[in-house]
């Protein structure tokens, strides 16, 4: 080998960021503790989001580089799992059950009720970024649905009535889990995967 | 005295928490020493929060009881089971005389509800780690041989021969092996998994360890669904103090031998209930099934062997061992041996966890012990298996509770979840939901699940609007075909069970415009 002088290509060590310290702090930390288990990247995930309350764009190239996994990766497995949240959005997550033991209850009522009621759509979050709606598939409370999860508490037996009183209740509450900082974007409404339609038709009328 | 308020999910979905704390402060202002204990449910959910006081060494049971019935049920005199509480509404007798209790054969559930989840004591005096112990005195393929003797079959809905899994692990040579336990209970209409890790996490830790003995599998996972915050918390609880006591850790009963467990929580994909994709997930990847060859037994969670079960699979494990494998193999008929968990759902009077063993009918569990529909209206349809099972009409109540019957039916048992429709029910609207779950929920690695789910849903929508009716039937019923014969995995390939089912046994409900002017 001839010896030919290197030309070093600079590379860009620092992923471009638009997260706060403190939300820059949180995923480095999530990553620093968690990184080495096997299968990390899940782990990683749930933690971040549990902290900032979802998962910032931002925060993919940092935990790409902790693993060492491509963006591709890491951007993947954010978008194949429903519950990794990819915005921010909502002091707090009404998680509502469209599955069939809830329906047999009148689920699909009730969540033509919470869309009305709340002004939104799935994955959308309230004018006031009080709540935010999700879809989910099951909570395991089948003999006392209809059911939904409000942050992490179940409630079972859920008329139009009780939710209405459910999220009266949380928006008293307001302190939020994860606090969003000032000057962040406005929580956006994502098209969602689950088709609207199916709601018009089904249930116990 | 004690007093049993339950600890879990359900119970506190309809304010256990709420009654618990009303019953503590009702108890201190009447200056009466009472130990509280947060417990299991019983599995009469209809019934929750229903308490127990124990008197004399028996449990007398109250329920639905709200923190508002509390005051009056203490100057009822519910502590001392005077003869005013013995005739309030709430009172039930003797919680082991309710007869929806009374009629079960719980093998699995024996524990849940009667100790404290967080007791490893409570545990041990209720017979707990039993099993183990007979397993720690066996060689690996004895309790392999257990196991198969017993009959047991995999609890999550495919009904393998866990014995064959088990063999198959020890049989492959490896630095590492493994034990999966699938907590990834997404079927609607389930929720036994949960129960038995909120009401007795130490009997599933138990029965992965002794998984881990007879295979020589060191480590094991709980894939656990997010949907399930309860079941972490009881289960870190509970793993927390099996190292603690020595039961888990490097040396299990210092028997020189190794297992270490921990909780990994999923992410809101039914497809991870599968268990390649579960694993792929617990790989850190997007939850993909794999192809199979070769099987998880052989190169599972990275690469190693690995014996991927269920939840009740797995907590079925101990009385097998401590009660040895005719006592188990005893219930049940036919290949379907032991007991199942059937979990009543839906529209149903008395909701709940019904352990018994294979063979009774489904009517009697519709009607003996759900009582009909909450509604009082005559049931139409019940899905049995979960979202992937079949509608089954009335005509087919009267199967068997047993894998092979209802496979017969084109139907499948599955893991136990029992949906219950009253005659409200739209069946072409829940065949829609059935395709449309499916397009949600496809990992999208096969055509046939991928794009048929959606092309599915497009389907039924123009034989719903009487579009060139017969054309789109003939369409739709290619499609299953095309879905159940070509797809990788159960997602799409059952997804035409309950599609199939609903167009077979309720065609009515696919022909629109003839209700509509019915009941116009």
């Amino acid at each position: 080998m001839s010896e030919r002088p290197r030309r070093v290509i600079p590379l860009k060590v620092e992923p471009p960021s638009s997260l706060s310290a403190a939300e820059r702090a949180a995923v480095d930390d999530s990553c620093e503790r968690l990184k080495d288990l096997p299968g990390a990247l899940l782990p990683i995930l749930h933690d971040v989001q549990r902290r900032l309350g979802f998962v910032p764009h931002d925060a993919v190239p940092l935990i790409a580089r902790a693993l060492n996994i491509s963006l591709a990766e890491v951007h993947g497995v954010l978008t194949f799992y429903h519950y990794f949240r990819k915005e921010r959005g909502g002091r707090h997550v009404v998680h509502l059950c469209r599955a069939e033991a809830c329906q047999a209850l009148g689920a699909v009522e009730l969540e033509a009720h919470a869309k009305r009621a709340l002004g939104i759509d799935f994955h959308g979050t309230t004018a006031d970024g009080a709540v935010r709606l999700e879809p989910v598939y099951c909570l395991g409370n089948c003999a006392l649905g209809p059911s939904m999860m409000v942050d992490e508490e179940l409630h079972g037996r859920i008329s139009p009535q009780r939710f209405d009183e459910l999220i009266a209740q949380s928006r008293a509450n307001g302190a939020a889990p994860p606090s969003a900082p000032p000057g962040a974007p406005p929580p956006g409404k994502t098209p969602g995967k689950t088709p609207s339609q199916g709601a018009s038709r089904g249930g116990a009328a | 005295m004690k007093i049993f308020v339950p600890i879990d999910a359900a119970a506190r979905s309809v304010g256990a928490d709420a009654t618990a704390a009303a019953v503590s402060t009702e108890a201190s202002q009447r200056k009466l020493d009472v130990t509280l204990v947060r417990n299991g449910s019983r599995g009469l959910l209809w019934l929750e929060p229903m308490v127990e006081i124990e008197i004399d060494g028996v449990r007398h049971a109250y329920g639905p009881v709200g923190a508002q019935d509390v005051p009056a049920l203490f100057e009822a005199g519910w502590t001392t089971g005077a003869a005013a509480a013995r005739k309030h509404k709430l009172a039930l007798g003797p919680t082991e005389d309710i007869p929806y209790l009374k009629r079960q054969q719980r093998l699995t559930f024996a524990r849940v509800g009667i100790t404290d989840p967080r007791s490893l004591e409570d545990y041990l005096a209720h017979g707990g780690y039993r099993g183990l112990q007979k397993a720690l005195t066996m060689q690996e393929a004895q309790i392999v041989e257990a196991v198969t003797a017993s009959g047991l079959r995999g609890r999550g809905g495919a009904a393998f021969p866990a014995g064959i899994k088990w063999k198959t692990v020890l049989a492959t040579p490896s630095d590492q092996k493994y034990i999966v336990c699938n907590a990834d209970e997404g079927d609607s209409g389930t929720f036994s998994d949960r129960m038995i890790m909120e009401g007795d996490p130490f009997v599933l830790i138990e029965g992965m360890t002794i998984a881990g003995l007879a295979t020589g599998a060191t480590r094991g996972y709980i894939y656990l669904r997010w949907e399930y915050p309860d079941a972490q918390r009881a289960l870190e609880a509970a793993i927390a103090g099996a190292y603690a006591g020595g039961y888990l850790g490097e040396s299990v009963l210092k028997s020189g031998k190794r297992f270490d467990l921990e909780v990994r929580m999923g992410a809101g994909a039914y497809i991870c209930g599968e268990e390649t994709s579960l694993l792929e997930s617990l790989e850190g990847k997007r939850g993909q099934i794999r192809f199979k060859p070769p099987l998880p037994a052989i190169a599972g969670l990275f690469g190693r062997p690995t014996v991927v079960n269920n939840v009740i699979t797995l907590a079925s494990v101990p009385i097998i061992l401590d009660q040895g494998a005719a006592h188990y193999q005893n219930f049940g008929m036919g290949r379907s041996r032991g007991t199942l968990p059937m979990q009543l759902a839906g529209n149903i009077k008395y909701g709940g966890l019904v352990e018994i063993a294979f063979g009774m009918t489904l009517r009697e569990l519709l009607y003996d012990f759900g009582g009909g529909t909450l509604s009082g209206r005559p049931i139409r349809a019940v899905q049995v298996g979960g979202p992937l099972g079949a509608y089954m009409p009335e005509s087919q109540f009267d199967t068997p509770l047993d894998y092979e019957a209802f496979a017969a039916l084109n139907a499948m048992l599955g893991h136990g979840g029992v949906v219950v429709f009253d005659d409200r029910v739209d069946m072409a609207a829940q065949a829609r939901y059935a395709m449309e779950f499916c397009a949600i929920e496809s990992c999208g690695k096969c055509t046939p699940c991928r794009i048929g789910s959606t092309r599915g849903v497009e389907v039924i929508d123009r034989l719903i609007a009487a579009e060139d009716a017969p054309k789109q039937e003939a369409l739709l019923r290619d499609l299953c075909e095309t879905m159940t014969y070509g797809s990788l995995c159960a997602l799409g390939g059952l997804t035409p069970y309950p599609v199939l089912s609903a167009l077979n046994h309720f065609s009515e409900d696919f022909v629109k415009p003839r209700r509509v002017q019915a009941s116009a």
